[in-house]
């Protein structure tokens, strides 16, 4: 085995055009991915070690932090649920103005940010529709921590739904049917042969939500409420270092959200490595 | 055939080179105003009047392109590039910090022009809902536990820095000069905020559209304006004992003029501001013009006398101390919101 390897390194590829390949993509990465980080992570370094810890040890730092990932996980925990749910229904069944529903799904993505978040607050205000229902109930969700992780909801939605349909649209149906002829419970069927197949598609749905939710500002900035250490994220953190020609403050921020952001992506890539390593199928 | 074709695009290719520089003497001039959130309506006026204006004196076209946002962020965009011709922002901290940090603008901008280069000014007065019910009279209300007080975060808005200033000149009288009690005072109407947004004209929106808050601190042109797009009958606006003479400079900024030679023009444009027809035009638009004699008597009536304190005063000491001492990282406002409060 280890004696065979040099020789299929040495094999021609089938494709052609492979070191071509690799260098441009390499190339066009670095130009439009890496160098732009790398001003970013250069930027921050003008502060030194001891200046970085001072800005990243910030209870307030800490504070905007906390809420952006923590609400951006639980809003693409939520997604990643009735994502699947939607995916579902709009893969499995058939129902007049599917194709109207399958549609409408798509808006979060094509609708400016700004514009979701002033809709959102209109609706969830105390005197919008929905806010005038609930604030006799004393329920606030607009100028709170819930209304931020409504819009963040609201966003992340398409990313889960379709990265889950196409997966659930190749499934064969006669894989469940050999299920059910087998002796599965519909729940085995459910969790042992439905849900292991679509689980790495649904990962990368969330992932893609929750990178999405983590770096969003525009929607949120309006419904959030904004008051430091209860309703502010961490983007609009950057902003107002921005505005005090805290140029490193902000970059401190912003190579902090990009490292936790890259090492939960990277989590959940090698989750899903792994779980296709168990189910055997590469 | 095909050569045939060649050579008429190559013709058509060379009398088109001829008349593309022919076009740009004729064409007008293009002037950008980088400005801030409320003066949307004003700037939108006076553009046309200028634009008259310099027709007749010059035989020049002059269009101007209106650029609007939140103070800072436009000082901000100057500074990284944004080719304005003039900048008309909220405080004399955004345009300084130009000329520090860009160099665009000469150190001394301000005494270029009339006025501290401050064609008209503002305050900031309160707005409330119609009849008044929660019975707000002036700053010492707005301190008081239950009432909900909107105003935008003065890290992120020109207009809340003088909304907070006011705040503290009246404690400050009031407290004959106790920084600790000023201190306190101001952190107490902070507490009562329930939504920092980040402009003035955010913080507009969800007093009035929203119907968050039982006042709203606001620049009294913006209140007017308010008053004026939203019903009468809906707000009230009700003018505290002390407030902050809000002045919002203007500039020239001298490195984009030079390079795109537009100097000319752009001085024009900021002289024009201090003559009579536009000074009315100030009035017009709720702002305080320089030159009250200039304007329509029916308007000046609507700015109430109220005792106006400046950020020169010794209490404040100008703006580049106020900067520091009130809204830098961890400055005065933040520890206002520091967590052991």
């Amino acid at each position: 085995m280890a004696r065979a390897s040099p020789q299929t390194l040495r094999t021609p590829s089938v494709i052609p055009g492979f070191g071509i390949t690799l260098g441009f993509t390499l190339f066009y990465l670095s130009l439009i991915v890496l160098i732009p980080l790398a001003a970013l992570v250069i930027r921050t370094g003008e502060l030194g070690f001891a200046g970085f810890w001072k800005i990243a040890g910030d209870p307030r730092t800490l504070a905007a932090l906390e809420i952006s990932f923590g609400l951006s996980i639980l809003a693409a925990a939520i997604n990643a649920v009735f994502g699947l749910l939607i995916a579902w229904v709009l893969v499995r069944y058939d129902f007049p103005g599917k194709r109207l529903v399958d549609a409408f799904i798509d808006l979060p993505f094509a609708l400016p940010t700004a514009v979701a978040g002033i809709s959102l607050t209109a609706i969830y205000a105390p005197k919008g529709w929905i806010g005038q229902f609930l604030a006799p109930l004393g329920i606030k969700i607009a100028y709170t921590p819930a209304g931020i992780l409504i819009a963040l909801v609201f966003i992340g939605l398409p990313f889960v739904v379709r990265t889950v349909q196409p997966v659930l649209e190749d499934l064969d149906r006669e894989v469940e049917e050999a299920a059910a002829t087998l002796g599965a419970e519909r729940w085995q069927t459910v969790f042992r042969v439905l849900m292991p197949a679509v689980l790495p598609a649904l990962m990368t749905g969330f992932a893609l939500a929750l990178a999405r939710a983590v770096g969003e500002y525009g929607s949120v900035v309006f419904i959030a409420g904004n008051i430091p250490y209860v309703s502010e994220i961490a983007p609009l953190l950057i902003i107002i270092r921005l505005n005090e020609y805290d140029y490193a403050g902000a970059t401190t921020i912003a190579t902090i959200m990009l490292a936790i952001s890259f090492v939960l992506l990277l989590a959940i890539n090698l989750l899903q490595t792994w779980h296709r390593k168990r189910l055997g199928n590469v | 055939m095909v050569r045939s074709r060649y050579r008429r695009f190559v013709i058509a290719a060379f009398v088109a080179g001829l008349a593309i520089p022919a076009i740009a003497q004729a064409a007008d001039t293009t002037l950008l105003n980088v400005s801030y959130d409320p003066t949307r309506e004003f700037y939108k006026a006076y553009d046309e009047v200028f634009a008259a204006y310099w027709k007749a004196k010059t035989g020049d076209t002059v269009t101007i392109q209106q650029s609007h946002g939140g103070s800072g962020a436009q000082a901000r965009a100057v500074i990284d590039g944004l080719a304005a011709d003039v900048v008309t922002l909220a405080l004399e901290a955004d345009i300084d910090a130009i000329a520090k940090k860009s160099g665009k603008i000469p150190a001394d901008w301000k005494k270029r022009l009339p006025d501290d280069s401050a064609p008209y000014t503002s305050t900031i007065v309160f707005l409330v809902r119609a009849g008044n019910p929660k019975g707000i009279k002036d700053w010492d209300d707005l301190a008081r536990p239950g009432i909900q007080v909107i105003t935008p975060n003065p890290k992120t808005s020109g207009g809340a820095r003088w909304n907070y200033l006011a705040a503290w000149a009246y404690a400050n009288s009031k407290d004959g000069n106790d920084e600790q009690k000023t201190r306190d005072f101001v952190a107490a109407i902070y507490r009562n905020v329930p939504v920092l947004d980040t402009g003035a004209r955010g913080s507009t929106t969800t007093f009035a559209q929203r119907g968050i808050g039982d006042v709203l601190i606001s620049w009294e042109n913006e209140a007017y304006l308010a008053l004026k797009e939203l019903g009468a009958d809906q707000f009230e606006i009700v003018v505290p004992s002390v407030s902050i003479k809000a002045v919002p400079p203007v500039a020239v900024v001298d490195a984009n003029v030079d390079q795109k030679g537009t100097r000319a023009v752009a001085e024009e444009y900021l002289r024009y501001l201090y003559s009579d027809e536009a000074q009315k035009l100030i009035a017009k638009n709720f702002y305080r013009p320089v030159n009250p004699k200039a304007a329509d008597p029916a308007d000046l009536k609507k700015f109430a006398d109220v005792k106006l304190v400046t950020v020169d005063d010794p209490q404040f000491g100008g703006w580049a101390k106020v900067q520091a001492a009130h809204f830098a990282d961890g400055g005065i406002f933040d520890q206002i919101y520091k967590p052991t409060n």
